[in-house]
């Protein structure tokens, strides 16, 4: 599974671009960015070694990417499943049923709240206010925000992402077209 | 210039001077004889930029803001990071609020640290023992589990302890300051974070001691000096010696004729005034290392003082002036 | 109908597309800034039109605009507050995904203004495929030559990007915006110096909400004066409501601001009733800080005037028996809502998203948690109400930046409002298994 930590060429590319966005010498500013883009790349979640790497590119002292990624609830400081289904919990879709569909995942596949699935498919994560409080409530995995959820809803929604077997990033839809 | 009144005191002080830059100038004037208005400081230290503001401990009131704008600043401030303005009028002893603000602080402050006094290497120079003492609650009214978070040896001199941390940020702005390239930093965030390395990546260069030195806690301990002596038990002298690194100008502190251990020498509001190397403070453990120049001005209201007579002279002047006002009375 | 300035076009099919959107009259309001008015017209236009911040504060947008620092040959900066993480609050989310360009053509007739010749939105994380929806919309922008040199043939060439977050409510407050957008820990900054004189990079800088930018647009199209007219007495405009809970019609709409507050829970255009014919217990009209009002106090003031949505009238009465329109996030809790859980939750949120920087905020925050957590267990201690309410006073007003606020008068509110409930919780612990916290997925499904 472990594999090189360096970016290739294109991803490079895209880095680079993203650093340009900044003025001369104000380039840490694309730090929130390509942490972002590494985590999608390397296997979901940001290691020492991946963070060490992010600072070299963007010639800062490791420690400043250390603090940053522990500072934002959505780098991985240790690794997740394929999918990490985060579940909104804060007032808007706790009053419409979160902590149902909280139970139901965990029921559904067999661990807690916080926990992995064996197979290293899913990880179940409760977050707080995910701006989708009209359409309560909701779940997001990767890019995609899963809305009005149903059990039902739940349920084939696990049903699709364990047939297709794929990890899911905030930098899913194509990014490297648009970012 | 800008003139500003504090606690009914006046003062003129040059513009950008912070309020509690001006408070401690009025305490500092040899004239002055009235009680100490400045307001107490935990996390501001005067030789490190863009320090202070977080602990919120030197909380004052601006009543009057100046003479172009008289309206009072919209909620109390941090004294330490907001500059006087002509015609300013502030409040600190002289408001309950502040004093309850202050006292609020303290309660939050205290409310995950362990209380570990009686082991704790800096009880006795601690300037949270201090503030507890002088602004704290006699008891707690916290009743769950407190924060603990695991010791860290950060290299062969300095030890880790975090669960004292007040999180005041001096030591990650030393190392930013005056170390070159920095290993520690603010990790996690609210009450989860932590001064840490992250990776326990030893801290290693010349001025890395400093940390110590400006911990108000004892969440950074000197390793060499760890469990040798209570502090007022040590005898701390002035003292110098020839350094290629810094200035060499320290405080010993003896016990006999063992030097148990070197800081950096601090002004009158415990905040260091030169910084020392690590040559300096860890490897010159022989009092022939040594210039001593004469004991170390320790407050009389230090724990410190109890057993540490530096000029007896001093002493006596201090005993017949408040002779003098007893026989007033 | 209400009066609708930005949602106008809503259900036009592809308005998200810069082809349709100028079908519909966009990016009028580029060519007519950049073509015949001055910087300066523009500022007045906002100024006279009234506007106030959209992202919660309310502070008049012309004035904050005004105070931008112009020193020569220092760069200048228009940075756009997509954070919105405020609970109860998603009208930016909704504006940005359907009409992109409203926002773009917004940054670009106020980076006119301001003359800033870069200018950033941040957008929390979270929003990633929203980020991607606006950086389509710009890179069509820059192909019909809307950004980039020399915009419509004029001399004033400006930059947009769009930079995304990583998950920290902090960072909508403007400095920890800053500080994140400079690839840092979202942490707020001391103040002063403000934005206005040393923000970003330590140059001057505007930050501005999603909804207050686009509406820059409308203002300069139709005038100050005219926008002015809009909306009731200091309050002009619309202003997009994001609203949620227990209502049969969730969902962001645009209102005059002035339209009762019965109208818009009970009325078919908006929030269609509460769900099951049920009664309203309480509402959070503008996000999670501000305070939670029961329905009596919602419906009409305690001088028994009709409550209306607006800046003042929803803040008449003060935090005794008023509340604010904050972000416009609309929460709406019927019968069956236990405040006290809902409050808990509230806490929890603020324990999460505090950055740890100062004191009061760091501890209290957590400690509020323990403490409601404690009572929806049934573990609360009959003292626990008045040590709530004493930690949310000591919290208020001592912190770096309003989280401390915004976490204390949720807790306030509830206290002086729903006390009752508390002591119930405290003293009959027994009861709690039986209280219906929330609806379960299921019913609502069916309702």
């Amino acid at each position: 599974m472990s594999k090189e930590i360096k970016f290739n060429e294109e991803t490079l590319a895209l880095v680079h671009k993203l650093m340009n966005r900044y003025p001369e010498g104000k380039h840490k500013s694309a730090l929130l960015p390509i942490l972002h883009i590494a985590q999608a790349e390397f296997d979901g979640w940001l290691s020492p070694a991946t963070m060490d790497y992010v600072a070299s590119i963007l010639k800062i002292q490791s420690i400043e990417v250390y603090e940053v990624a522990s500072f934002y609830s959505m780098y991985n400081l240790k690794p997740v499943g394929k999918c990490l289904l985060e579940v909104c919990r804060t007032s808007s879709c706790w009053v419409r049923g979160a902590e149902d569909v909280v139970k139901h995942l965990e029921k559904r596949l067999g661990i807690k709240e916080g926990e992995t699935t064996a197979d290293g498919m899913f990880t179940i994560k409760t977050v707080e206010c995910l701006g989708s409080c009209g359409s309560a409530p909701l779940l997001q995995c990767g890019a995609s925000y899963h809305e009005n959820l149903t059990f039902e809803k739940v349920d084939a929604l696990i049903e699709t992402y364990r047939a297709e077997g794929k990890r899911k990033s905030y930098t899913d839809l194509d990014y490297k077209n648009t970012l | 210039m800008a003139k500003v009144t504090i606690d009914g005191q006046t003062i003129e002080v040059p513009d950008g001077t912070t309020i509690l830059q001006a408070a401690r100038m009025i305490v500092d004037d040899k004239n002055y004889t009235g009680v100490n208005i400045a307001p107490p400081t935990m996390c501001y230290h005067s030789k490190l930029k863009t320090s202070g503001g977080y602990c919120r401990t030197c909380i004052v009131k601006v009543t009057k803001g100046s003479e172009k704008d008289p309206r009072p600043m919209p909620k109390p401030v941090a004294s330490c990071r907001t500059t006087v303005m002509d015609g300013m009028e502030v409040v600190n002893l002289t408001s309950p609020e502040v004093l309850e603000s202050r006292k609020a602080v303290v309660e939050f402050l205290l409310i995950n640290h362990p209380l570990d006094c009686p082991i704790c290497d800096q009880a006795g120079e601690c300037h949270l023992q201090d503030l507890g003492y002088e602004h704290g609650l006699a008891k707690t009214r916290y009743d769950f589990k407190r924060r603990t978070f695991n010791l860290i040896d950060i290299g062969p001199y300095i030890k880790l302890h975090m669960t004292r941390c007040i999180m005041c940020f001096r030591c990650i702005k030393v190392a930013d300051q005056i170390t070159d390239g920095r290993y520690q930093g603010m990790l996690f965030r609210g009450d989860a974070s932590e001064i840490s390395t992250y990776i326990s990546k030893a801290i290693d260069n010349d001025f890395s001691g400093n940390v110590i030195d400006v911990c108000p806690v004892g969440a950074l301990t000197d390793r060499t000096f760890r469990f040798k002596s209570r502090v007022w038990f040590t005898k701390p002298m002035d003292a110098h010696r020839n350094c290629t690194k810094c200035k060499g100008k320290v405080s010993i502190w003896l016990k006999g004729d063992e030097v148990l251990r070197v800081t950096g020498r601090k002004d009158q509001w415990g905040e260091v005034q030169d910084w020392i190397c690590n040559e300096c403070r860890f490897e010159k453990k022989h009092v022939n290392d040594w210039v001593i120049e004469g004991p170390t001005h320790i407050d009389r209201h230090s724990v410190i003082s109890a057993n540490h007579y530096e000029n007896l002279s001093s002493l006596k002047l201090d005993i017949g002036k408040q002779q003098k006002q007893l026989n007033k009375k | 109908m209400g009066k609708k300035l930005l949602l106008e076009h809503i259900n036009v099919p592809g308005i998200e597309t810069l082809e349709v959107y100028r079908q519909k009259g966009g990016y009028a309001s580029v060519e007519k800034a950049l073509k015949t008015m001055t910087p300066n017209d523009v500022v007045e236009e906002v100024k006279k039109s009234g506007l106030r911040g959209r992202g919660g504060a309310g502070f008049p947008t012309g004035m904050k605009w005004s105070f931008l620092y112009k020193p020569e040959g220092v760069e200048r900066y228009l940075v756009c507050n997509a954070d919105e993480s405020e609970p109860g609050t998603f009208k930016d989310r909704f504006l940005m995904e359907h009409i992109p360009h409203s926002l773009i053509e917004g940054m670009i007739t106020s980076s006119f203004a301001l003359g800033a010749k870069t200018s950033y939105i941040y957008i929390r994380g979270e929003y990633f495929y929203v980020a991607r929806i606006l950086e389509k919309a710009i890179d069509e922008a820059y192909a019909a030559g809307l950004l980039g040199k020399n915009i419509l043939g004029t001399d004033f060439s400006h930059d947009c990007y769009v930079q995304v977050g990583a998950g920290a409510y902090i960072c909508g407050e403007e400095t920890a915006l800053l500080e994140s957008l400079e690839g840092k820990r979202g942490n707020p900054r001391i103040k002063p110096p403000f934005p206005a004189i040393a923000g970003l990079y330590g140059c001057p800088t505007v930050v501005n909400n999603v909804e207050t930018i686009a509406t820059v647009c409308p203002i300069i199209n139709m005038g100050g004066e005219e926008y002015a007219k809009i909306g009731i007495g200091r309050s002009t405009g619309t202003k997009l409501i994001s609203a949620s809970g227990h209502i049969n019609k969730p969902g962001t709409y645009e209102i005059e601001l002035g339209l009762p507050v019965e109208e818009f829970i009970y009325s078919e255009e908006y929030c269609g009733g509460i769900i099951n014919g049920n009664k309203l217990k309480a509402v959070v009209a503008g996000g999670s800080s501000v305070p939670v009002l029961p329905a009596h106090l919602i419906l009409k003031t305690e001088k028994g005037e009709p409550r209306l949505m607006s800046y003042e009238s929803l803040s008449e009465g003060g935090f005794v028996s008023g509340s604010m329109l904050g972000s416009g996030g609309f929460i709406v809790y019927d019968e069956t809502t236990s405040i006290v859980k809902n409050l808990y939750t509230f806490a929890r949120f603020y324990h999460h998203e505090s950055c740890g920087q100062c004191s009061p905020c760091r501890e209290g925050t957590g400690w509020m948690e323990k403490i409601l957590h404690r009572i929806v267990e049934g573990h609360g201690k009959p003292s626990d109400i008045d040590l709530l309410w004493d930690i949310q006073r000591k919290i208020e007003g001592n912190t770096i930046c309003p989280l401390g606020d915004a976490a204390a008068w949720p807790v306030a509110s509830a206290i002086r409002h729903f006390r009752a409930e508390f002591e119930e919780y405290i003293n009959h612990p027994e009861k709690i298994k039986d209280i219906k916290h929330y609806y379960s997925v299921h019913q609502l499904a069916g309702a």
